[in-house]
């Protein structure tokens, strides 16, 4: 089914880059409110990373169900073009007039694609799964997961073995060619809006805390996957070292965050994620112990709520205080957590099975074209009207889903100004 | 109606390998007769779609049924007119994915599902847009930092706005500030700009209208005609806008309430608020004797994250305190100044102030909770404080104490409002019985404060303002869509939406406008908004047969049926979502869509071939939310996960739209087990349309009762919670509801 449209407003498109939550709702808000919008991401699927979060806080929803009530949004609306496995290299012109340049790399299956998987039945080599952080494997010809928009199959050429075209060979519908070549387009537009998002903190880089080191070190975002039913390990919860269910877990709070020798600002979701964490632990292990180490706990507004209906938890316990240090018991691979306790103002050693680092948000600006201020954290400062070019997301500042959407929500509308300006002066 | 559909069915995607497509073809030819059938190895190939495009431009048929795969996909491919009758029959991941290949039972499944397309089709009707004189001016209710935003935002957008305040001068609480939090890089300098330039520019603007000491009477109508009566100085006037932001802001929680902190104790116990207004003032002096102030205590959440006052965080006191701490130091850089808090909330960037405040040596913060507040003997105060950082229990004396107080929305919560002008109209009626009566009394008691609170003065059915949500700020319940709102094209913003500060909420402000603009965009153009946004069909109401029984104004989640005097509903198509509700609370069936009706779904219902008592075959037929659990059902196919064949699936728009008419209909006609699979409901509701999925399951309740009286077992109707990502254990819910029923046996009036 195709929309009616809303009125013309005879103006150039906006351009949006980065197809998370951020992105995709300005795609939609924008052109639900009449501008034409090209949304360009560089994977090959939309949703960023909330569709790699098992449930949303407070709510213990899955983010699924808002993207797919989104991708609806999208298929109907003819208005938005999205570029998949996309970026923008260059822009350049003015507000209401820029030219922006963009290179798509080949997917090597087209539209034609009936997700049949005899492509993957046939593909000889497997690579890491990335929308699995991975912590699995597909094979070389795969569909990224399995609510994706695009619902096409994607192949990862660099994994396939020299020559191999087994799965051109075994399409019934003529839907891979793997001859694709990258393509570069250059597009008119009136406005553009950054929405690349944030990468997790690279927690090989906070030394005392042992990720890399102790398999049963996780991050957060490990955890989102480890406890989701399409991840590694079907929604059970498994110590990487030995596959086992764990019986006590801590997590540690600003892994990296508030911290001058890594992330100097607060994070701001992780407090929230922890909690949430908690409750999918509590999902599939009942009785298993659960510490929290923070420095201040940080649920603002009504995730109030939350923070008191799952620190109700009996059997989880909140200790204000940093950890100083990680070590592990070689043999079983249990981790011992030194942290000191403010509040009883004395030093204590905790052994767990499972150790998950809160670790933060990192701004993904590297893909950015030049044109966007940042500052020195390498987040984009809000820009103010007249520059044409906006931003929404965690790119400008971490948060959660909901002020990003209004964050996008309120790019769409600067959009929707530069459009209609680009309308009037031709 | 579309009396000649055509049917085109692909072969494809191993559906010709599982299901025998000619003899699928017959159904469509020899049942229904229908002008063309058509099969296509790939039907969504453009030689494929062409045969379709083909056929609509000759005027061969005029509707489309498509056999193939799920609607949610290649949805691109068959786009047609959206004024074109289309059903898509799911026969892939609902039939070849998941059944037994070349199995009688499979064959049978798709033929029923091409069955229900087919009469679906031909009983739904073609679209056309509503059409109305739309204004496209919004009107912006409040004039703080919110609403001079969202008025410049939308002016600037092209767009006239109506700037409403009930203050007589602009600029809310933002204006009386002394600086502003830090928002630039390096995020550790306060910031002086207040809105003087934001309220020049909103005056200046040849698209706003601004109008203050004003006051809105009434606000009747619909989306994109909203007629407006607002009293002004110069009188009373009126004004049609399209779509509505409000922005009324907060106002501060009463300290009154804080006797255990010591407010009212002494004049020098003041509020956060209290504080800005002296410290904007001049130099901040004692109010007990103007002398100069050395040190100051900061209580934070003083009323806030406490059960006894407002239970949420208030989101901006700690760094307002951390604001305040610099005043202090910036007038006096000796003065002392304690910080006494649960948790230094500083998200983001603020984290930087935070730490700025923390390096300055006489700043000291502390956890801890403040247990006493009395006048010492030297004339300050002493502060106790217990479960510190430094000791159990310490006891600071300072000669200021400030209350870090929270905030509350200005908002009118116009459920509340309705529900205590109802009650009152039950204790004035004659025929109250004496426990409607008791009822009524104990509503008024609890509810009669939201009386004179209305800020909008809505006509509507269901009451004068925006429903509240928890803690009475009108915000939305979802996640990923904040902007949700249960009076469409009405939508909140800033602080009385939620707690935020002045940065956020001027963002909030342009997103929310943003809504206000597509809402009268969507609707000149005959459409809904999210989250059928697009859509054009819309209810409408055989009334000669309505009985004023007031279900579907009752239950309609966003207000779109007001009443007459005898309690007839009256749509008001332009509030309205499209969500079927109505149609599936009205015992008289009168509530219909042209693609969407009790009378639709009935026939598809009478199309499934219900097997013979002593083929052993029983026929389960399972309504399904078509945004969370019909998906998950594709996945599950996706996932070549076989179920068991005896089902029949019949996509709602939502499961509120379920008429219980149905399940009868079903029961009687042989169907064995009923299942429903909608969305979580409860507090953490998931349901898109609020309470759709929790309505269904209260109109089961009644048809429970109904089969006990008919001898049938209640288990044969069974309603399941499911979200989007639980596909997994779809199948075997399934599976665990046919195994049930085989048990139970044939439904006794099978063959009657
Ligand atoms: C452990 C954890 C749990 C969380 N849980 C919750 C929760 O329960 N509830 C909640 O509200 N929030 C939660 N959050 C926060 C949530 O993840 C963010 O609010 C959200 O992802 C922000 O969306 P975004 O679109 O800004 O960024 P992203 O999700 O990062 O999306 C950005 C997109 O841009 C693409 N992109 C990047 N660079 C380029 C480029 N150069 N060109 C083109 N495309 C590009 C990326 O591939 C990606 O698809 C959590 C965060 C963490 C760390
Ligand atoms: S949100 Fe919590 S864990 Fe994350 S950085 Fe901020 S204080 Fe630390
Ligand atoms: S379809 Fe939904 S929104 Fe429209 S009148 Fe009926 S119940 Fe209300």
């Amino acid at each position: 089914m195709t929309q009616t449209q809303v009125r013309d407003t005879g103006g150039r498109p906006v351009l949006v880059i980065g197809g998370g939550i951020a992105g995709v709702t300005t795609a939609v808000e924008a052109a639900e409110a009449g501008c034409d919008v090209i949304l360009v991401e560089k994977l090959p699927y939309l949703g960023g990373r909330v569709a790699r979060l098992f449930r949303y806080f407070p709510k213990l929803c899955p983010p699924g169900c808002g993207l797919e009530i989104n991708f609806r949004r999208i298929k109907i609306n003819p208005r938005i073009t999205v570029l998949t496995q996309a970026t923008v290299d260059d822009i350049s012109g003015s507000p209401g007039d820029f030219q922006a340049t963009i290179t798509v790399a080949p997917r090597f299956v087209t539209d034609a694609c009936t997700l049949c998987d005899k492509c993957a039945e046939v593909c000889p080599v497997e690579r890491p799964d990335d929308f699995n952080l991975d912590m699995d494997r597909t094979r070389a010809a795969y569909l990224p997961h399995r609510l994706a928009y695009p619902p096409l199959y994607v192949i990862d050429r660099v994994a396939c073995p020299s020559g191999c075209t087994a799965c051109r060979d075994a399409c019934a519908y003529g839907a891979i060619d793997l001859t694709q070549q990258p393509a570069r387009r250059t597009v008119k537009v009136a406005a553009v809006v950054a929405a690349t998002g944030w990468a997790p903190y690279d927690a090989t880089k906070i030394d005392n805390l042992g990720f890399g080191r102790y398999p049963n070190v996780v991050t957060n975002v490990m955890l989102e996957r480890l406890a989701a039913p399409d991840g590694p390990t079907r929604g059970r919860i498994l110590r990487p070292s030995d596959g086992q269910p764990p019986a006590s877990i801590a997590f540690v709070q600003c892994a990296g965050s508030r911290d001058e020798n890594h992330l100097p600002y607060c994070s701001a979701v992780c407090c929230a994620a922890s909690l949430k964490h908690v409750t999918y632990l509590r999902d599939v292990y009942p009785e298993a112990r659960i510490t929290i180490f923070y420095i201040d706990l940080r649920t603002p507004g009504r995730l109030e709520d939350f923070l008191q209906k799952v620190t109700a938890d009996e059997r989880l316990t909140l200790i204000k205080g940093k950890v100083a240090g990680v070590e592990e018991d070689p043999a079983t691979h249990d981790l011992m957590v030194t942290a000191e306790d403010v509040m009883g103002g004395r030093k204590i050693t905790q052994t767990v099975n499972l150790l998950v680092l809160a670790t933060g948000i990192v701004p993904q600006t590297d893909g950015l074209p030049a044109g966007f201020a940042l500052d020195e954290y390498r987040f984009v400062a809000h820009s103010n009207g007249g520059t044409g070019m906006f931003a929404a997301g965690c790119v400008t500042r971490p948060e959660e889903v909901s002020a990003t959407v209004q964050d996008a929500t309120g790019a769409a509308l600067k959009a929707l100004q530069a459009v209609v300006r680009s309308a009037h002066h031709g | 109606m579309a009396k000649s559909p055509g049917v085109y069915i692909c072969s494809g995607c191993s559906i010709g390998e599982s299901i025998d497509v000619p003899k699928l073809a017959k159904v469509a030819e020899s049942e229904f007769k229908v002008p063309r059938c058509q099969v296509h190895p790939v039907l969504c190939n453009p030689e494929g779609v062409e045969l379709i495009r083909k056929d609509l431009a000759d005027g061969a048929i005029d509707g489309v049924v498509i056999a193939a795969c799920s609607p949610r996909v290649k949805t691109d491919a068959f786009a047609f007119d959206p004024t074109v009758v289309l059903d898509r029959v799911n026969l892939r991941e609902h039939v070849a994915w998941c059944q037994k290949p070349n199995d009688e039972d499979t064959q049978m499944m798709a033929e029923d599902y091409l069955r229900m397309g087919i009469v679906k089709a031909q009983k739904s009707e073609p679209l056309e847009p509503m059409h109305d004189e739309i204004s496209r001016k919004i009107l912006v209710v409040g004039g703080g930092v919110t609403g001079l935003t969202a008025a410049l935002e939308g002016a600037n957008a092209g767009y006239e706005v109506v700037l409403v305040e009930k203050d007589s001068r602009l600029g809310g609480f933002v204006s009386t500030l002394k600086k502003r939090f830090p928002t630039a890089p390096p995020y550790t300098e306060l910031t002086v700009d207040g809105v003087a330039a934001q309220i020049e520019s909103v005056s200046y603007h040849p698209k706003i209208e601004v109008l203050t000491s004003a006051k809105i009477l009434k606000t009747s109508g619909q989306p994109g005609m909203f007629d407006v009566t607002i009293a002004t100085g110069a009188g009373e006037m009126k004004t049609r806008v399209g779509s509505i932001v409000l922005a009324t802001g907060w106002k501060p929680y009463d300290a009154t309430k804080l006797g255990h902190l010591g407010y009212g104790l002494s004049p020098d116990v003041v509020t956060n608020v209290e504080f800005e207004r002296m410290a904007a003032g001049g130099p901040i002096a004692r109010p007990s004797d103007g002398k100069a102030v050395e040190s100051v205590l900061f209580v934070q959440c003083a009323g806030s994250r406490d059960k006894d006052h407002l239970p949420y965080c208030s989101s901006v006191c700690c760094m307002a305190s951390l604001k305040h701490a610099a005043y202090v130091h910036e007038q006096n850089p000796d003065a002392a100044v304690y910080i006494v808090y649960k948790d230094i909330r500083t998200p983001g960037q603020y984290e930087r102030f935070y730490r700025a405040a923390q390096d300055h040596p006489l700043n000291f913060l502390t956890k801890g909770e403040v247990v006493g507040v009395e006048k010492a003997d030297s004339g300050a105060l002493a502060v106790t404080v217990k479960d510190t950082l430094l000791d159990e229990r310490i006891r600071i004396e300072v000669g200021l104490v400030v209350l870090a107080t929270g905030m509350v929305p200005n908002a009118a919560d116009g459920v509340a409002i309705r529900a205590v002008k109802d009650a009152r109209a039950t204790l004035a009626r004659a025929d109250a019985t004496e426990p409607q009566k008791v009822d009524a009394r104990n509503k008024i008691e609890t509810l009669a404060h939201h009386e004179g609170t209305e800020i909008l003065q809505l006509t509507y059915r269901q009451g004068p303002d925006l429903p509240a949500f928890r803690y009475g700020f009108p915000d939305s319940h979802f996640v990923c869509f904040p902007y949700e709102t249960r009076r469409t094209g009405i939508y909140a913003a800033g602080a009385v939406r939620s707690p935020m500060d002045a940065a956020r909420a001027q963002e909030d402000a342009a997103g929310a406008m943003l809504k206000a603009i597509q809402s009268v965009e969507l609707e000149a153009a005959g459409a809904a908004v999210h989250p059928r946004a697009g859509d054009l069909s819309f209810p409408s109401f055989f009334l000669q047969r309505c009985t004023q029984c007031k279900r579907c104004t009752e239950e309609c989640p966003f207000g779109t049926l007001d009443e007459d005097v005898k309690g007839t509903p009256q749509l008001n198509a332009f509030r309205c979502r499209r969500c079927g509700v109505c149609m599936g609370a009205c015992p008289e069936r009168i509530i219909s869509f042209k693609n969407y009706s009790v009378e639709i779904i009935a026939s598809m219902i009478k199309a499934i071939e219900v097997p013979e008592e002593e083929d052993e075959k029983p026929r389960v037929l399972v309504f399904m939310c078509e945004n969370d659990a019909y998906p998950a059902l594709d996945v599950a196919g996706l996932n070549r996960v076989q179920y068991d064949p005896s089902v029949r699936v019949i996509p709602l728009r939502c499961l509120g739209s379920l008429n219980i008419v149905w399940i009868a209909d079903a029961l009687s006609g042989g169907i064995d087990g009923v299942m429903l699979v909608g969305c979580k409901y409860g507090d953490d509701y998931q349901c898109h349309y609020m309470q759709g999925s929790e309505l269904a399951n209260r109109r089961l309740e009644n048809v429970k009762e109904t089969l006990q009286r008919l001898q049938l077992e209640s288990e044969r109707i069974q309603l399941t919670q499911l979200a989007i990502n639980e596909y997994d254990r779809l199948p075997g819910l399934i599976n665990g509801f046919v195994e049930r029923i085989r048990e139970l046996g044939p439904n006794p009036y099978k063959g009657f």
